[in-house]
């Protein structure tokens, strides 16, 4: 008796793609880049599922009534990808020594190839970032989109709104000029004035009780590094929240009720 | 038992039927007995999955530890760190006067160029202050609301902050604007027939010495203890 393997399941094929009309039938070149182009989409498909997770997330239902304000949580998040992408350009010329952060950033705006557009993008866009992100908190507070379910994704985003605020305080550091030395003085000092924990936060975020060169550097690697980074994954936990949940109506949609409660409304 | 017939039809009429029917344990068929995993034996404590599980995360939290710690240390080692007492000189003592301050540039941070060095207001100590004629007072420009620089306007025998508004007299204690203690100063001795500059300290209103404080920490009253000395910087 032959020994039978149980086959291991196999996904199913995909659909054939639909007869296309051929010139002369002869297969055009057209064709040939839409079959290779389905083939490499279908490729990626069949291994990681992909499909499914996109539409899911980008076909998703929406209730009725939404409208242009449910866009400034995306455009938030534009405008910190468009920080991330000019801020990687910014790193390859600037140098957070102290000796020549300055002259650095000179070099960028002066010198440097469309230097001061991509500059200039990343310092407007820091306070573009900054206005959407209140507006979008103002939409979520005035649309009531803040309650149950959806406390968790509230809280998410005051550590975002707070992250963000703090990209603000150390970026505005690194240009290294008159006004962000001693903004900077101001700043730490304010978060030495916390009662108890104060002095040594101040401490912490100077390296040391005397502005130094550590300041800088540590100012930048936060910058740069640490709370980019951390935005990046809350923003990632903030976007899957909204997926999983949904978002809600404008207060001014009302619910329809099924026929017989609807009659009862006052 | 009794009310067994009466109520196990009939689940959800009241709450008795939900009692006994809905549990079900105590009136039900024998539960089964509970699986035994291969390695069981009489009178173990810990299976084997339970002690490889918490073995696994055992590992990997001695593994994540091993990383983490080190590198929260590195972060906050500065707080923990004391900076050294550095004396500069700053001049003999025939450039000072009992009646007015001379300025002094001094190095506060030998890593950041210009930026670390800073104004030092100093003059003679003055008996109609109440101070010694053989001391000196060194007063720090850095104002006591934020830490901008404050300026020594010698008609006015004031010293102004320019950011908010800080005024201070010729002892440095406040007599206008936001700032919560008197002017930072730093320590003075004489050495070699040279006035010297030693670390900075803080006063409170009663011009009592503290160890050195960052500017928007008062020091008087109950608020001293709501801002201690911190670990980096050298005591009074």
């Amino acid at each position: 008796m032959a020994i039978r393997i149980p086959k291991p399941p196999l996904p199913g094929r995909r659909k054939p793609p639909p007869p296309q009309e051929r010139v002369n039938g002869e297969v055009t070149v057209k064709d040939q880049a839409a079959e290779v182009g389905a083939g490499i989409v279908g490729w990626v498909d069949e291994r990681t599922g992909v499909g499914g997770f996109t539409k899911g997330m980008l076909f998703r239902k929406v209730p009725k009534g939404t409208n242009w304000f449910y866009t400034l949580g995306s455009a938030t998040m534009f405008a910190f990808l468009s920080q991330a992408i000019t801020g990687v350009i910014l790193a390859m010329y600037y140098d957070p020594d102290p000796s020549r952060a300055y002259d650095s950033v000179q070099h960028i705006t002066n010198d440097v190839f469309l230097g001061s557009i991509v500059r200039g993008m990343h310092r407007w866009g820091a306070t573009v970032m900054m206005v959407l992100i209140f507006l979008h908190m103002g939409r979520v507070f005035f649309f009531g989109a803040y309650k149950y379910p959806r406390e968790l994704n509230w809280i998410i985003g005051v550590v975002l709104l707070v992250m963000t605020l703090m990209m603000g305080l150390t970026g505005y550091l690194l240009p290294f000029d008159q006004r962000s030395f001693w903004a900077t003085i101001v700043a730490v000092n304010l978060n030495g004035t916390a009662p108890v924990l104060g002095p040594y936060l101040a401490d912490f975020l100077r390296a040391g009780p005397e502005f130094g060169a550590t300041t800088l550097t540590r100012f930048y690697a936060m910058h740069m590094l640490l709370i980019p980074g951390l935005i990046a994954a809350l923003i990632g936990i903030h976007l899957y929240l909204v997926v999983k949940l949904g978002t809600t109506a404008p207060p001014w949609m009302k619910a329809k009720l099924p026929e017989p409660l609807e009659k009862e409304r006052v | 038992m009794a009310d067994r017939t009466e109520t196990e039809r009939r689940p959800g009429t009241g709450e008795n039927g939900a009692h006994t029917s809905r549990d079900g344990a105590p009136n039900g068929p024998e539960p089964l007995p509970k699986a035994k995993m291969p390695g069981y034996f009489e009178g173990e404590t810990v299976t084997r999955r339970a002690l490889f599980s918490g073995g696994a995360m055992a590992a990997g939290g001695i593994a994540g530890a091993a990383i983490a710690l080190p590198a929260i240390g590195f972060a906050l080692g500065p707080v923990f760190d004391k900076v050294e007492e550095v004396w500069q000189d700053a001049g003999p003592p025939s450039d000072f006067s009992p009646d007015d301050y001379t300025p002094k540039v001094l190095t506060l941070d030998t890593t950041v160029g210009e930026a670390g060095k800073t104004t030092v207001y100093i003059r003679k100590g003055n008996t109609s202050l109440g101070e010694r004629t053989d001391e000196y007072v060194a007063i720090s420009t850095r104002c006591a609301h934020l830490g901008c620089p404050v300026r020594w306007v010698s008609p006015a025998q004031r010293f102004v902050c320019p950011c908010h508004g800080g005024v201070y007299n010729a002892r440095g204690e406040v007599e206008a604007g936001p700032p919560v203690r008197p002017l930072d100063r730093f320590k003075t001795r004489v050495q070699a027939g040279t006035v010297q500059i030693g670390p900075r300290f803080s006063v409170n209103s009663k011009l009592e010495r503290f160890s050195a404080r960052d500017p928007g920490e008062p020091l008087d009253g109950l608020w001293k203890y709501l801002y201690p000395k911190r670990f980096s910087v050298p005591g009074v």
